[in-house]
């Protein structure tokens, strides 16, 4: 069910401002792709073009085209919410709903999705929080508020609530950063299992974890405050790290700036 | 920010402590500002506690005597003469009344003001929504002597289409039974008060609406949610216990509306038959207050008059109290 992204130039505003510009890429299926570059430089804002989540921000709109196989996700007759029943996004800081135990948060997007059957549910809840390597912390309190969980837990929750609806994309935006070690760790793990099913894309300000985790890495710049983010190369994540084709990738990652 | 842990300063959010909230800290420093404001403060909150107190004594010390009194039945009855050495009076009437204009007031005004505030927050363009929220601010503003004179001068003709409509249609059911009664209905006075609440309702649940973390929103947007639909998974389950207590401050005001109502409402003479039906005349406890302030020239007449305040004072009571247990019963799941 893993689809592949094809993005051509692809430019990004908020009102008239361009925060990122030109991005022309491949994310393969069933692989982790980690977008690194320093703060400001559009990674996050280009992410959220990929399931249509950015033009949810007042003035957010974009130029080029974002393919998912062959179906354009731009396309005048493509509906955002669609898209972004089709590819997930787990958020920096977990954000479970906080009214909801952690069954209906799990099953809140089978909800939406007009599911109601309990046996249904209770199946699709277990097994995601079972994706989600959450459901031995948790089976014995599913009806239990989301909001008690420990932040990593937390994370996972979301994470289970994202795949509870067979996405064929994952996006992650910064999953680990409000995170402890362990808590990172766990989410990791969890990146790796996943991949095998899902094609997974993750925006990261720890090139340690990029390395861990990514087979692909993208990685951003901009070359002024004010100037649009962009592109500056893409490669396997072992290059990237060991042999980056462009000087300012390795200056970057060895920490001469960003 | 350490990219080796992956932790950020963002990690480090102060969890709610679970101690009681009037509990005193060990930041006091014992020096002269500290004890000052310490003691203003605690002063202010005393003085409220003594307020509602000697409120709620007063109350009570004037009632007792004319209760004990009282030759009928306080709570069950009709009747209201207190004047004279046998005083008959019972609240059953005010009681009716007070509370059936109040629901329907909070039934059209409750849905209407969270549709507003949605609208506001959620559905209007920017260049709009912030006109609409002040013009529902000015509807708080308008004092409620205004409301009286055009519920009555002009909404008036505007109801009564509606009120003959259905007593003809559903006059079967007793609550719409046709009482020949043309002017001030309980439901007449429900309708305006509904419309005197209405900002009170729409300015605090906007106010909640608007707090909703765009966390909550976004989660829901990207599992694919519609606009709605998203609004139902994150806004209203978030401003819920503000939607409550917004409710419940809207009611506490219908209750106690008293120029209004004693402007509009049709007062029914002593012998007029009773009946459920909403659009039976009646008065509400402070309206009936208000008609006969002039009449306070006895302790014995006035505690009557007391005696109905103090139920007053109860009803608004209790309606808070529950209001409070509602919203603490859902408290684990808001964190």
């Amino acid at each position: 069910m893993a689809k592949r992204i094809d993005v051509s130039d692809l430019n990004v505003y908020y009102g008239q401002f361009k925060a990122v510009e030109g991005v022309t890429m491949t994310v393969e299926p069933r692989s982790v792709t980690a977008f690194i570059g320093p703060s400001g430089c559009g990674k996050s804002t280009f992410l959220r073009t990929l399931n249509r989540m950015h033009e949810v921000i007042p003035g957010g709109r974009v130029e080029g085209k974002v393919l998912l196989d062959d179906q354009d996700l731009y396309a005048s007759d493509v509906d955002p919410v669609a898209v972004r029943r089709t590819i997930g996004m787990v958020f920096q800081r977990p954000n479970p709903f906080p009214t909801m135990s952690i069954y209906d948060n799990v099953a809140a997007g089978l909800r939406l999705n007009g599911v109601k059957g309990r046996k249904k549910l209770d199946e699709v809840v277990e097994k995601s929080l079972r994706g989600a390597n959450l459901w031995n912390e948790v089976k014995d309190r599913l009806n239990k508020p989301g909001a008690g969980l420990s932040g990593g837990q937390q994370q996972r929750l979301c994470i289970a609530r994202a795949i509870a609806v067979e996405p064929q994309v994952l996006l992650m935006d910064e999953p680990c950063s409000a995170l402890d070690p362990i808590s990172t760790l766990a989410i990791e793990d969890l990146i790796n299992d996943l991949k095998s099913q899902y094609t997974i894309v993750i925006v990261t300000h720890n090139m340690q974890q990029a390395a861990r985790v990514s087979d692909r890495t993208a990685f951003f710049n901009l070359a002024a405050t004010g100037k649009p983010g962009k592109l500056v190369e893409i490669d396997d994540t072992h290059r990237i790290f060991n042999n980056p084709s462009v000087k300012a990738t390795e200056d970057y990652i060895s920490g001469r700036f960003g | 920010m350490s990219t080796i842990t992956g932790v950020t300063a963002a990690d480090e959010t102060p969890t709610p402590t679970s101690g009681s909230p009037l509990g005193g800290d060990a930041a006091g420093t014992g020096r002269l500002g500290d004890r000052l404001f310490g003691g203003l403060a605690t002063g202010a909150g005393g003085l409220v506690v003594a307020l509602v107190t000697l409120i709620g004594v007063f109350l009570l010390w004037q009632a007792i005597p004319a209760l004990a009194h009282n030759e009928a039945s306080f709570l069950t009855s009709r009747e209201w003469s207190v004047g004279g050495d046998h005083p008959r009076f019972g609240i059953v009437e005010l009681l009716w009344t007070t509370v059936a204009s109040s629901l329907i007031a909070m039934a059209l005004a409750v849905p209407v003001g969270v549709g507003v505030a949605l609208f506001i927050t959620q559905y209007a363009p920017r260049w709009l929504s912030r006109p609409a929220a002040s013009l529902v601010d000015l509807l708080a503003a308008v004092p409620s002597i205004v409301y009286g004179l055009w519920g009555v001068l002009t909404f008036r003709a505007a109801v009564r289409p509606v009120e003959d409509f259905l007593q003809s249609k559903l006059g079967w059911f007793p609550l719409f039974a046709k009482t020949g009664i043309s002017g001030g209905t309980i439901f007449f006075i429900g309708i305006v008060l509904a419309i005197m609440v209405l900002p009170i309702v729409t300015a605090l649940s906007r106010e909640v609406f608007a707090q909703t973390p765009v966390a909550h929103k976004e989660g829901a947007l990207a599992l694919g949610a519609t606009r709605w639909e998203m609004i139902r998974t994150s806004v209203l389950p978030f401003g819920r216990p503000g939607v409550i207590s917004a409710s419940m401050l809207a009611l506490g005001r219908a209750l106690g509306e008293t120029i209004a109502v004693t402007f509009i409402v049709s007062t029914l003479s002593p012998g007029n038959p009773w009946s459920w039906s909403l659009f039976n005349g009646g008065e509400t406890f402070a309206s009936r207050i208000a008609n006969n302030a002039a009449e306070f020239d006895s302790p014995q007449k006035t505690g009557a008059f007391i005696a109905a305040g103090l139920v007053l004072f109860v009803l608004t009571f209790v309606v808070n109290a529950i209001a409070r247990i509602v919203i603490e019963r859902r408290k684990a799941f808001t964190e």
